[in-house]
């Protein structure tokens, strides 16, 4: 019989020593981000205590639906992901990265020391952990490294918190992204009635429990906790099969579902905003009047921006099909051959904050009931202007040679589509 | 595969101040600005690699990914040919000699000046096609395979414009020839003074005779209509596929792969590319709007 009282590897934080966290993170230099209730959702901002904290406050999420509601409790992380994420700490969405000012020797181009403070993220969710892990290979996983992510990133403390209950637009289960916080925490906490069971993730997190009055947990707290966080995968109603995700979409690439959704979708870039692990930008110049100062400014773009994809001769992706097509395939398709895994992390964000309640589970799964493989182009005529989208002054022999398949045995055996 | 320094790599935002030395106008509304390092220090230590971009800016209207067309071996001669058609391309046309410029690269892929050389199932062939300022990034490797020409089979270079005076580096074929490297021309439409080819380049390379379709490597730029039937008649000649080089054009903004306009299917053109095997793109070029 194990004693209730006999500890288990984790320790248990009294509730109020919560407020004394976030005092410690803030005296160590901190700037402690967290939830917080701003316009009627509870989003990211600066923390200066624990009574910032959405208490006693959840949400109710649909498709296209956002809602605060009243819970009667005294919990602190009652609710599931609203429409901000961490990226926009670690990837601002406006930032100077270059600047160029104007001499007698002509243009100097500088980039901007980078003074950001230190972030500790408090309330990080399982899915959130994973969306970190895809941007940290997004932006410095490959030869080039992104150093405004790097910095901030390196320095970023993250307290974790599992969920223990979950919207109707969560499916982290399907993309294995959660609810459990696995690892990348430095400390990651479980919520029950009377305080947090605690487990430590880095010798940074243990450094910061240590100076919190903690004690071992009793395997009585320990399993409390245990059925808090089970009641988080009980709720989760939806699923999306990723099986063979990747070819499944690639080869779909003129399945009519996308004119379907096309019809919805308002092309709003509002998926794009909300998703933990878009990560497109693009950069403007600023200039003083004189124009004798620029600053390069880095926003967030979209691929759902008409603009994106913006070439010398025309706009590649002109209509909301295409534009839809590539957001979805990117995430769940050809993000696997760029960064090795998917770019979802089954957070629900872009259902609930998409104006007319475009589901991709949905999408996904329309096009997996009823797959249409690729429909391939016929053999382009003369006259025919339309190679990937953009009108160019069509030149063509009269007497082509049907076009290149996969499969086609005029390619090498290596070279041919592995599916 | 890139010979990108360290420098690009750890601050991918910094760009270097140039100067245009000099312009040498092409064709109508094409020229070509040599550039040079206003730091000594950068400018020794710079290279690059044929089919390499750098990212012009011209402070206070953005930046334009543009090819070198210059001699690898010679990166102190900096050259850059560019058609004037949008904001920055247009003010450096508008500049002239003098103008002040940043700099950053070079970035991306090059064309697969290794697989020419000569392996133990004998020398290389080497077909060229090229449309319109297509011929721009195709120039460097011209002059590297200008360099080891002895150690090369058949090579030929096929350019296609619309009008003869379209066609660019008009004064350079005849010194490619004496390397012995054949320059076949052709235009869309014809001048009274023209009495060469008229048609498509790809009826050119229709016609070519491939005597080592095995040991023959096709590298091309101009329009993606263009290069699908280069392909397409490469592969019809019994060309491999993956002997077949394309170079391909998509947005760029950052250069370095992070801010996603440049994307193909699950390639950024900026890093994976410009410069791509055909096997690469080939599922991809078909799709229309990608």
């Amino acid at each position: 019989m194990p004693d209730a009282n006999v500890s288990s590897d984790a320790a248990f934080l009294e509730k109020a020593e919560l407020n004394q966290l976030i005092r410690i993170l803030r005296e160590s230099g901190y700037r402690v981000v967290g939830p917080k209730i701003e316009q009627n959702a509870i989003v990211y901002a600066e923390l200066e205590s624990a009574n910032d904290l959405p208490i006693g406050w959840s949400d109710a999420q649909e498709p296209g639906i956002y809602r605060l509601r009243r819970n009667d409790t005294e919990s602190y992380f009652a609710y599931n992901v609203g429409p901000h994420s961490w990226k926009q700490f670690l990837f601002p969405p406006r930032i100077t990265v270059a600047t160029a000012d104007r001499t007698e020797d002509g243009w100097q181009m500088d980039v901007p020391e980078d003074n950001v403070r230190m972030f500790a993220f408090l309330g990080v969710r399982a899915c959130e952990l994973k969306a970190i892990a895809i941007q940290d290979r997004v932006f410095m996983g490959g030869a080039y490294v992104d150093p405004i992510y790097q910095k901030r990133r390196e320095a970023a403390l993250i307290i974790a918190v599992n969920c223990t209950q979950a919207a109707k637009t969560c499916f982290c289960t399907s993309m294995n992204s959660g609810p459990r916080c696995l690892d990348g925490y430095d400390l990651a906490l479980t919520e029950f009635f009377n305080g947090f069971e605690v487990e430590v993730g880095s010798a940074a997190g243990a450094a910061v429990l240590k100076k919190l009055a903690h004690r071992p947990a009793t395997l009585d707290e320990s399993s409390t906790a245990a059925k808090e966080r089970s009641r988080a995968i009980d709720q989760i109603s939806k699923h999306m099969s990723t099986e063979g995700i990747r070819d499944l979409l690639l080869k779909n690439l003129e399945h009519p579902r996308w004119d379907q959704v096309a019809e919805r979708c308002l092309s709003c870039a509002n998926c794009t905003m909300v998703c933990p692990t878009c990560f497109c930008s693009t950069v403007s110049e600023v200039a003083d009047l004189q124009g004798d100062h620029v600053e390069r400014l880095r926003t967030w773009d979209s691929c759902f921006n008409l603009d994106f994809s913006y070439i010398a001769g025309g706009i590649v992706r002109n209509d909301r099909r295409s534009r839809y097509r590539q957001w979805l395939t990117h995430k769940l398709a050809s993000w696997q051959d760029q960064f090795d895994s998917s770019g979802c992390v089954g957070c629900g964000r872009c259902i609930a904050w998409c104006p007319v309640g475009i589901d991709l589970t949905e999408e996904v799964a329309a096009i997996r009931n009823e797959p249409s493989e690729n429909r391939t182009l016929p053999v382009i005529q003369p006259s025919d202007s339309r190679v990937c989208g953009i009108s160019r002054v069509p030149v063509a022999p009269s007497t082509d040679p049907p076009p290149i398949q996969p499969n086609d045995p005029r390619l090498d055996r290596s070279e041919r589509n592995p599916s | 595969m890139s010979s990108v320094d360290s420098s690009v790599t750890r601050d991918p935002w910094r760009s270097h101040s140039v100067g245009v030395r000099h312009v040498i106008a092409e064709a109508p509304g094409i020229a070509t600005y040599e550039l040079t390092f206003n730091n000594q220090n950068v400018a020794s230590t710079y290279r690059f690699l044929p089919g390499q971009f750098n990212m012009l800016y011209v402070p206070g209207i953005g930046e334009s990914a543009i090819s070198i067309s210059s001699d690898p071996h010679s990166p102190q001669t900096l050259r850059h040919t560019i058609r004037a058609v949008g904001g920055v391309t247009q003010a450096i046309a508008k500049g002239g000699i003098g103008m002040s410029l940043g700099l950053r690269g070079p970035f991306g892929s090059h064309w697969p000046i290794d697989r020419c050389l000569p392996t133990n199932d004998g020398q290389r062939d080497i077909i060229i096609v090229a449309g319109g300022i297509g011929l721009a990034p195709l120039r460097s490797v011209i002059y590297s395979l200008c360099r080891q020409r002895d150690r090369l089979g058949k090579v030929v270079v096929m350019l296609g414009a619309k009008w003869p005076e379209d066609l660019l580096y008009r004064n350079e074929y005849s010194s490619w020839k004496e390397r012995g490297i054949e320059v076949q021309t052709t235009v869309d439409r014809a001048t009274d003074d023209w009495h060469r080819n008229v048609g498509v380049v790809t009826a050119l390379l229709n016609r070519w005779r491939v005597d080592r379709p095995k040991q023959t490597i096709v590298m091309s730029c101009g329009p993606e209509v263009m290069m699908r039937y280069v392909v397409q008649s490469a592969l019809q000649h019994h060309v491999p596929a993956s002997n077949i080089w394309v170079a391909l054009e998509r947005h760029m903004n950052c250069a370095v792969g992070l801010c996603g306009h440049c994307q193909l299917g699950p390639a950024f053109l900026c890093k994976d590319g410009p410069v791509l095997p055909y096997p690469r793109v080939v599922d991809w070029l078909k799709v229309q709007a990608l």
